[in-house]
């Protein structure tokens, strides 16, 4: 037998040993494990403010870890910080390329970052000593578009690319750290873990990755979407992950027991999601779909508890602020709502 | 795609599927449990699920104003 063919039989095999080894730890499932708790009840947000400003269609938002900022990127060509209370412009960035796909903000309040169509990730320095917002670094090496980025620290960021890749950037220096390949898709979507020890991947090959920063490797792969992972999160005890799928649904993945434990669905629904956000205490998992809604979810449960309708168009971005106050969507009608 | 990369490839992905395979779980009951106890823990902080009274909401503007 061939090199190949004994390799063919031992990954066919190995695949069979990770299917039964998950039943062997499926000695329940979350539905029956909370069957004795009620659904919460009905979960009604009112817009509290509206944010004007961009020309075009909003890509990302990312709240800041203060309380009260937040980035979004539009297709305008523009990055800007606002403070949510006030609902004023802190900065506006002109980017060189308008076809961004993506914006973060990081923990310590001095960056940004924004990428897109470009291939590149560009950081910007919001404390320069002059007090403008120029272009700290490119990094520029992925062969394909960024369709995510997640700051570490301010020394190191992570993106996550159409050519199916996500990189661990040293700002410092410009340079690549790790190359987490695997994915046989486009990545769409990455989330860092709460200890910043992690982080997770969801990409156009149906699948959830999860990989360790530190030694570079993919921990484990999760499966059972049947299209593309849009949106992708930690569930806020850093051990669950949650996606969001063009197959019109979302899933709640445990890391430890290795499987899905629960999939978000409703008959009704058809259509793609494209963005999710649990709020603080996990309890509440808020996503954005193409119908231009947002749907709350009781995670636990995976009942629909409320509705967040107000745009105008598709719903491309949300997130809940980091005391869990409030929450953000971003919508291709050009404006950024915040909910409570 | 030379035969070469192609087992390249293989190499890789039955190395990685060991990896993952090799992986120590715990019981879904248990991950479950974990879960809820989480959500329970952090129910009352949770202002999205529990609500903000009026008056502690950052983002609403006070309805009433005193005249000095």
């Amino acid at each position: 037998m061939g090199e190949m063919e004994q390799l063919r039989k031992e990954a066919e095999s190995l695949k069979d040993q990770i299917i039964v080894a998950r039943k062997g730890f499926a000695d329940t499932t979350l539905q029956e494990a909370v069957a004795g708790t009620a659904v919460v009840s009905r979960v009604q947000l009112k817009t509290r403010k509206t944010l004007r400003g961009h020309l075009a269609k909003i890509y990302a938002m990312h709240w800041g870890a203060g309380l009260t900022q937040c980035v979004s990127a539009s297709q305008d060509g523009k990055l800007i910080v606002w403070d949510t209370l006030s609902t004023n412009k802190v900065n506006a960035i002109p980017l060189k390329s308008s076809w961004v796909m993506t914006c973060a903000y990081a923990p310590s309040g001095n960056l940004v970052a924004c990428g897109g169509l470009d291939n590149m990730c560009s950081i910007y320095n919001l404390k320069g000593k002059d007090g403008n917002v120029k272009v700290m670094r490119e990094l520029a090496s992925h062969t394909g578009y960024l369709s995510c980025c997640r700051f570490v620290s301010d020394s190191e960021i992570i993106t996550s690319s159409g050519d199916c890749t996500c990189i661990l950037w040293d700002i410092e220096t410009g340079t690549e750290k790790t190359i987490f390949a695997g994915h046989l898709g486009d990545c769409m979507s990455l989330g860092v873990a709460p200890d910043f020890k992690s982080f997770i991947s969801g990409a156009c090959d149906y699948t959830a990755k999860h990989w360790d920063i530190r030694d570079g490797n993919c921990t484990h792969t999760l499966s059972g979407h049947e299209s593309d992972v849009n949106a992708i999160g930690f569930f806020p005890n850093g051990n669950g992950i949650l996606t969001g799928s063009d197959d019109a649904t979302c899933k709640l993945y445990d890391l430890r027991s290795d499987q899905e434990l629960i999939t978000y669905q409703d008959a009704t629904i058809m259509c793609g999601v494209t963005s999710l956000a649990p709020s603080l205490s996990g309890r509440l998992l808020l996503a954005g779909y193409d119908d231009f809604n947002v749907n709350i979810w009781d995670a636990l449960k995976a009942e629909r508890v409320g509705v967040l309708a107000g745009h105008d168009n598709r719903v491309s971005c949300i997130g809940v602020s980091s005391d869990g106050m409030a929450c953000c969507t971003g919508s291709w009608d050009s404006f950024l709502k915040i909910w409570n | 795609m030379s035969s070469n990369s192609n087992l390249t490839n293989m190499r890789r992905l039955v190395e990685q599927l060991r990896l993952e395979a090799s992986v120590e779980r715990i019981k879904v009951s248990q991950a479950a449990a974990e879960l809820q106890q989480y959500c329970l823990q952090n129910a009352t902080k949770d202002a999205l699920l529990v609500g903000v009274p009026t008056g502690s909401n950052p983002f609403r503007e006070p309805r009433s104003c005193s005249l000095l």
